[in-house]
This record gives structure tokens, sequence and C-alpha cells, in this order.
């Protein structure tokens, strides 16, 4: 028996992905096997479901599937071990599919988040492999998303597999205090997705793949998993807070429209409201770190029905708070815009000349964008047009080039 | 982070290099080596090798928005021999890159540290930054 595929199925078979690999890592003792077995798996099931319909028992499908697979492999190794040292042929054991689905265990895709994001990957490649791995995403999906060839980002995903390989980590859950020093790798690479996604949710790219939505999704799993951590709530929440904003940040000519000037109307109610409940009840229980002040600000901007009603000093002081937490250049620069709102422009100008000697933000395009804004807002309008300019050339996006040019351009000509 | 890598080397009229076999095959060898590194890296977003400077036109659209076409370039200017596109994780491993391959061989296997542009490639929408 099966059902038709529907919307929920794709849904289905990407939440029972990290659960079949689990098991079959698991089971086979070999992690980069297993994950690519799955993935076979998962390509059989997007070809024929759609068409065949969901089976009866999904997961028992993929499971069934993916130990074909592994059996093949294992098989092909035997051979060829034999062939290079003739030693006897081991027993070969051929798994039986209800005895590796009573394997389950919950903590499968918990495992398999850490293993993802172990600190020996680069960033890249541990986004590559998480979404792989305990997304439950195709490779040409995420080649499509990363605008690489196929064959790149699977050179990228077997790389990072290596890697894990080499560092002899063990399929199992980190210690409680392991786990604790490891989640904020595991914070930031489903942030980086999300931020890679939010960035690229516009225009032509549109049928890419909705990176914001897949780290949304994968935070809302985490949250599961993890349910008393207040640092992957404040995560959730810092996602859908600024997630709720998407519509409203481009205009129909994709170009950016600031905070300011966004129609408040096209925000995402739900969104925000699903946001600030997660942080509310994420700020009652423990130490405010990261991700719970940064949802904080984004909640306070959420909260304002009209940009003049943001309440700035709530913000500047958050961002106070975010100075000691995570101090950064770019915290810095952002404490300094809040300050201008509250002081007024010259205050924050005279807080970004502290940036001026910072290496890691001199020449970045964000200091002379926020200068070029604080300048314009003094009336010093030559000096603005300068830092307009010079921002203009240093950024990579275009669409932020087109919005700097066109500020610049607007100034000269009034 | 995505780069364009331009090797810009070839002379207009200067025709194939009248290197020795074993040097040009060496030459041929480590450009193929880049490309198959980069792809292991999982680095590579494409790679392409340009036909001589003999083979380019310059065109132009006259009056009436057709193209006028011009064949032969001066002398002195240098031309795109070939470009690469890649993803990388830093500028660092980006300027790396480029290093390599401008000690490509030449010949007698000496490098011949030729002037490699880089530029970074414009992307989407900025990320939100805090």
């Amino acid at each position: 028996m099966t059902t038709p595929w529907n919307a929920t199925s794709e849904h289905l078979l990407r939440e029972l992905a990290p659960q079949v690999l689990g098991m079959i890592a698991r089971r086979f003792h070999d992690f980069a096997a297993a994950e690519d077995a799955v993935q076979e798996a998962m390509i059989a099931a997007f070809t024929q479901w759609p068409q065949q319909g969901v089976p009866e028992n999904p997961r028992g499908w993929l499971i069934q599937v993916a130990s074909r697979r592994m059996t093949d492999h294992v098989r092909s190794e035997i051979a060829r071990r034999e062939r290079e040292t003739a030693v006897a042929a081991e027993a070969e054991t051929l798994s039986r599919t209800l005895e590796i689905e009573a394997d389950m265990d919950p903590d499968d895709t918990l495992i398999l988040l850490f293993m993802c994001c172990h600190p020996a990957l680069t960033p890249s490649s541990a986004i590559a492999l998480t979404l792989r791995a305990v997304g439950g995403l195709t490779t040409g999906e995420i080649a499509n998303a990363f605008l690489v060839p196929e064959a790149t980002m699977a050179q990228r995903i077997s790389r990072a597999k290596q890697s894990i390989k080499a560092s002899g980590a063990p399929f199992r859950l980190p210690s409680p205090q392991e786990r604790t020093e490891r989640l904020p790798a595991v914070s930031h690479v489903l942030y980086l997705i999300f931020s890679e996604g939010y960035a690229s949710s516009i225009g032509p790219q549109l049928q890419r793949l909705d990176l914001a939505r897949e780290a949304i999704r994968l935070a809302r799993g985490t949250k599961t998993l993890l349910p008393d951590s207040p640092e992957i709530a404040g995560l959730l929440a810092l996602m859908l807070l600024t997630d709720a904003r998407r519509a409203a940040r481009t205009g129909p000519d994709e170009e950016l429209i600031p905070l300011d000037k966004q129609d408040r109307t096209l925000w995402d109610r739900t969104e925000i409201s699903e946001g600030i409940e997660l942080l509310t009840a994420a700020l009652s229980k423990a130490s405010v770190g990261l991700y719970q002040i940064q949802a904080a600000i984004a909640a306070v901007h959420d909260e304002a029905e009209r940009a003049e009603d943001t309440d700035w000093p709530q913000i500047l002081a958050l961002y106070d708070l975010l100075k000691q937490v995570a101090p950064s250049p770019m915290v810095t620069l952002n404490h300094a815009i809040a300050a201008a709102m509250v002081y007024g422009a010259a205050k924050g100008l005279q807080l970004l000349k502290a940036l001026d000697t910072d290496p890691r933000l001199a020449s970045h395009y964000r200091l002379d964008a926020v200068r070029a804004h604080l300048l314009e807002k003094t009336g010093d309008y030559e000096a603005a047009i300068k830092h307009y300019r010079i921002a203009a050339t240093r950024t990579t996006s275009t669409p932020e080039r087109n919005y700097l040019m066109t500020r610049a351009s607007r100034l000269a000509s009034d | 982070m995505k780069y364009i890598v331009m090797m810009n080397t070839m002379k207009a009229g200067q025709g194939v290099p009248a290197w020795p076999k074993k040097d040009l095959q060496a030459h041929i060898a480590f450009m193929r080596g880049i490309n198959q590194e980069l792809h292991e890296h999982g680095e590579l977003v494409s790679a392409e090798g340009l036909s001589f400077p003999d083979q380019a036109k310059l065109v132009r659209a006259g009056k009436d928005g057709r193209a006028i076409t011009d064949g032969v370039f001066p002398e002195s200017k240098e031309f795109l021999a070939g470009f690469w596109i890649i993803d990388v994780d830093s500028p660092e491993r980006a300027y790396e890159i480029a290093a390599r391959i401008s000690a490509a061989p030449g010949p007698g296997g000496v490098p011949l540290n030729m002037p490699i542009e880089l530029r970074p490639v414009m992307s989407g929408p900025p990320k939100e930054m805090v």
C-alpha cells in the first residue's frame, strides 16, 4: 500500500534521512560510506515516490535501499582486500531491515549534527555536510543553493567526511561537557546557513533552494533535541525574527530597502510572535548569550509599528551588553549606529573613529557605508558622497553596490 | 567567497609558444594538476582556457545598431589566456592559488611568475551582520 505524494511527503523524507543514516552508520561502522548510501536512497526516493506513491513504511523502504547499497559496498571492499592481501573472506552479514529499524536511537540526529559541525572542518564543508547528512538534501540542491557545480559540492562533502574520519571521531553522542564546548560551533554553522539563505533569497535566485527555511527547520529540529538549551532557542528566535522581515527588505526591482523605509505591514506576524515567545522563555532561563541578545535586538525592531517608534535606548543597551558578551568590530559598528539614533549622528561618528585602526574592519565597506549615512544626517553631503562611493567600490554585493551608488548620486544631484 | 583568477599572458601575434616539447608538456600537466586539485578541494566553480589572440574580434555597435567587427590588435596589448572561478574559504587561500598559477613552469622548467589578476565576484545582497 502506498499513499499519494503530497506537500508533506518531502518534509517527511528529509526528516527520515538523519534517522536512517544514524542506524546505517551504527550498524556498518562506517559513517562516510553510510552517508553515501543514504544519499543514494534519498535520490531513489525522490525519483520514485512522487510517481509511485509513498510506501507504507517509508523508513523501512529507505533502510532497505541504503543497506543494500552498503552491502554492495562491503562486498566490493572485501573483494578488494582479498585481491590485495588474499585474506579469508569475512562472513557476509546481510543485515535485515527490521533488525536495523529496531536499532533506532533518538539521539542519532543529534550525534550527526555534532559530527557534521566538527571543529576539524572548514565552515563551508561543515555547512555542506550538515545540509546533506542532517538536512536530507541532495548534493544537487546544495550545489544549486551555493551556485557551484554539483561535482564541486560532492567533492567538498567527500573531503569533509575524510577529515572527520581522519580526526577519529566515534559515532556517539559527545559527553555533556563536550557538548557544551561544541554547541557554539553547531549554532554557528546553522546561523551561517541561515544568513547565506537570507542574503540570497531575492530575485532571480528564487528558484534556488531556500536555505533560510532549511536553517529554520534544522534549528527547530535541534531545539526539539536540546529543549533546555537557551542558546538554540535564542538562535531559532533570531532566525524567525529576522526572516519575518524578508518580504519587506527588497523592492520590486530587487533594490534593498533599509529597515526604516520598509513597509512593516509586510512583516510576518506569525514568525514574530513565535520568535518573541521563544525568546521570552529563553531569557527567563539562563545567562544571556550571543544569539539571545541578537534576537532581543531583532525583537525590539519587530515590535515597533513605525520606524520612529523604535525603542533605540533599549537597542543601545542591548548592544552595550553584546559588546561585553561577544565583542567584535561589527558589534562596535552597530553599537555606534544605535548611539547615533539615541544621541545624534555626531556621537555615532565619534564612536566610529575607534574602528578606523581596527584591521578587521578598516577597509570593510560597512564602516564607510555607516559613516556616509551618519555624515548625511549631519548635513555634510560632500563627505557623505565620498564615503558612499568608497563603500560602493568595496562591497561585493551587487544590490548593496546599487543602493550605495544611488544614495551618493541622489545627494550629488540635490 | 568567489573569485575570478585571470591569467593575462598572451600577446597579439605571439602565437603558440615555441618551447621544447618536454617543457610544454610539463606546463600542460601543471595546469591539469591545478584544475584537479581545485576540483578535489571542492573549490572549482569553472575554468576556461581561451583561444589565441589572433582569433579575437573587437565588436562595437554602429549607428544602426549593427555589429562592426575589428580584427587585429596592437602588438603590445596583453590578452586573457584563461580564467578560473573559485569558491574558497578565505582571501588568503585565493592568493595562494593565484601565486601557484603564477609560478607555472615555462621553458627549462623555470617558473613563469606571470601576473595573475584576482578579483572578487559580486554576489547577492549582503548578509545580515551583528
